[in-house]
């Protein structure tokens, strides 16, 4: 659905006064979507992945390297490539000045269905995304979770194939978070629509996507399912508690020499990178026995998507 | 997909607008109005020098001036459409880049007509003489200016993207135009260097052919070379536009 090639993306910076100096905002980023994936493109705040999104929707042009879109050719079919698509930009799509109403008969018109077509369309919509009572409500009037159900509704009203979602939860409570999920699953799932949406938050990554694309400094760092991402990461997290805190200069001392990990102490809490498995932590226990510790609790953790994803760029950012 | 289609729902969509913000609209038709009332007696100070009753200088001075700056600052609103993501939504759609220009355009086009009939349904009542088909020549020049500068700065506004720069250059603009082309002062009252100057831009001759038209001189040379500048501002204008409109965000 989507088959992105060395794509580049390089910005005058014109915050600098030089005008030579550039911004590298996308550096060779390759990858491809397939039908019916929901994949996500994680990254730090200006890691690329807006600019990524916005060559893909055809507002930006790429200073180098070549896609396909939902088969269609970016750089000479961009029309075709704007009818099959849907876009729900990190700013938002709807007008303050109109109505619920009226955005997504507009979209529908624009987008070249009949008018009656757009009618209906748009009140399906609104039904599907509980906008049907705020209809003829001015948008700007809108909560901030209603405003992005119009954005995404407004978004489909000309039944894309392939839909980019960027930032689709920020600002939302948890109950429209989980309830946005619930409307991007659906869609994929009753619809066959492929969604490429980018987040800030792991664990809508982790909960929502199939794969995820992990985007730092412009450069595409992993891609993969959430849970190989979340194992590229490598060592586990070994927490030991101990009751007390005279206990805690022992534990460190022996934890210290059997991982040849710095342990990180907070409260009666110690934690450790971990990266020997099970079969090594029974002779770690033994250590800690031998050293005559008590321990309220031992836990061996693997790593969540939060800790792979600081791991990951941090690893960026040091090369 | 139908151009005129997209066009059309464009244009409404700004109309739309317009009709719900009360404030906006009262401002507007108060606009004129307050020109005419305080700046006509201004002008009639210097009537003897002038010549003619001020509000007969005045009114067609007005319409250029609302064609020029009134339409370089609906840049502003567009601006605000991209802060809020709305032009991009209308980008990704298969609608043409030239609908998206020109629906916006000829709602401005509608906006400047409406103030423009009050300035000279005004004038009138302030004693304004004019030709009847003159005058109408005189106001389709100065709708055509209007659809030219709009076009002008929404190309503007896309290509800076930026409220202080666009500012910054719509006041460039504006002020020369406003103070040199005569369109508040006839430039006849002028020195002579600043007459020179003022020659150079295309609006000091685009208000004369106006005068001219409202003064009944179809058929003189001012009204012609007005219209020819006129219609070369707005084929330049809507080249700049389109374009910077079709070109990606770069
Ligand atoms: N129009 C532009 N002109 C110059 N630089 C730009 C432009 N747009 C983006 N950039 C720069 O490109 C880089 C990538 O920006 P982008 O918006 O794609 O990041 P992002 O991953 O979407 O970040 P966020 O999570 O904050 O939305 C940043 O350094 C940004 O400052
Ligand atoms: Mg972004």
């Amino acid at each position: 659905m989507i088959r992105a090639s060395h794509l580049r993306k390089i910005y005058p910076d014109r915050s600098r006064s030089s005008p030579r100096s550039q911004v590298v905002a996308v550096d060779d980023v390759s990858f491809e979507v397939a039908a019916g994936e929901i994949v996500g493109l994680l990254g730090p705040n200006g890691a690329g992945k807006t600019t990524t999104m916005q060559m893909l929707t055809t507002l930006t042009r790429p200073t180098s390297g070549r896609a396909q879109v939902a088969g269609y050719d970016l750089a000479t079919q961009a029309r075709y490539v704007r009818a099959a698509i849907g876009y729900v930009s990190q700013r938002g799509s709807a007008s303050d000045d109109s109505t619920v109403g009226e955005e997504l008969v507009d979209y529908g018109l624009l987008h070249g269905l009949s008018p009656t077509d757009a009618f209906a369309r748009g009140r399906t919509l609104a039904e599907r995304y509980r906008l049907d009572d705020l209809w003829d409500r001015e948008v700007g009037t809108l909560s901030g979770g209603q405003r992005r159900r119009l954005d995404i509704a407004m978004s489909l009203v000309h039944r894309p194939r392939l839909v980019f979602l960027d930032e689709p939860t920020v600002g939302l409570d948890p109950a429209s978070r989980a309830s946005l999920w619930a409307h991007v699953r659906e869609l994929r799932d009753t619809s066959g629509v492929t969604v490429l949406l980018s987040t800030h938050y792991l664990d809508e990554a982790d909960a929502l996507c199939d794969r995820l694309l992990v985007i730092s400094g412009g450069r595409l760092i992993a891609d993969g399912p959430p849970a190989q991402i979340k194992r590229m990461m490598g060592p586990d997290t070994l927490t030991v508690t101990v009751p007390s805190e005279t206990e805690l200069p022992d534990l460190l001392a022996v934890l210290t020499d059997a991982t040849g990990e710095k342990p990180e102490v907070s409260g009666l809490e110690v934690s450790v990178r971990f990266a020997g498995g099970t079969g090594t932590l029974a002779a770690v226990l033994a250590r800690i026995d031998a050293a005559a510790l008590t321990t309220a609790s031992v836990e061996l953790r693997p790593p969540s998507l939060d800790e792979a994803f600081f791991a990951l760029t941090s690893k960026e950012v040091a090369a | 997909m139908s151009a005129v289609r997209s066009t059309a729902v464009m244009f409404r969509r700004q109309v739309r607008g317009t009709l719900r913000k009360r404030a906006y609209l009262a401002v507007g038709l108060a606009q004129p109005v307050l020109y005419l009332a305080l700046f006509g007696p201004l002008l009639g100070a210097f009537a003897g020098q002038l010549g003619a009753n001020p509000y007969t200088l005045l009114v067609p001075g007005l319409l250029v001036q609302q064609a020029v700056i009134g339409s370089l600052f609906v840049g502003f609103g567009l601006l605000r459409d991209m802060q809020a993501g709305v032009l991009d939504a209308q980008r990704v759609t298969p609608a043409s880049r030239w609908a998206l220009l020109t629906g916006r355009t000829l709602y401005n086009v509608l906006d400047a007509a409406v103030q423009g009939l009050i300035l000279v349904v005004l004038g009138f009542a302030f004693g304004m003489r004019a030709d009847a088909l003159g005058g109408v020549v005189g106001f389709l020049l100065a709708l055509l200016l209007t659809a030219a500068f709009c076009a002008a700065g929404y190309g503007l506004a896309v290509t800076l993207k930026n409220q202080q720069t666009f500012g910054v250059l719509v006041n460039a603009i504006s002020l020369p135009v406003l103070l040199l082309s005569g369109v508040l002062i006839p430039m006849s009252v002028a020195p002579g260097w600043l007459q020179a100057v003022s020659a150079i831009l295309p609006t000091t001759h685009i208000v004369t052919g106006v005068r001219a038209a409202f003064a009944g001189d179809i058929t003189s040379t001012a009204v012609l070379v007005g219209l020819l500048w006129t219609v070369g501002v707005t084929i330049a204008a809507f080249m700049y536009g389109g374009r910077a409109f079709a070109r990606a965000n770069r």
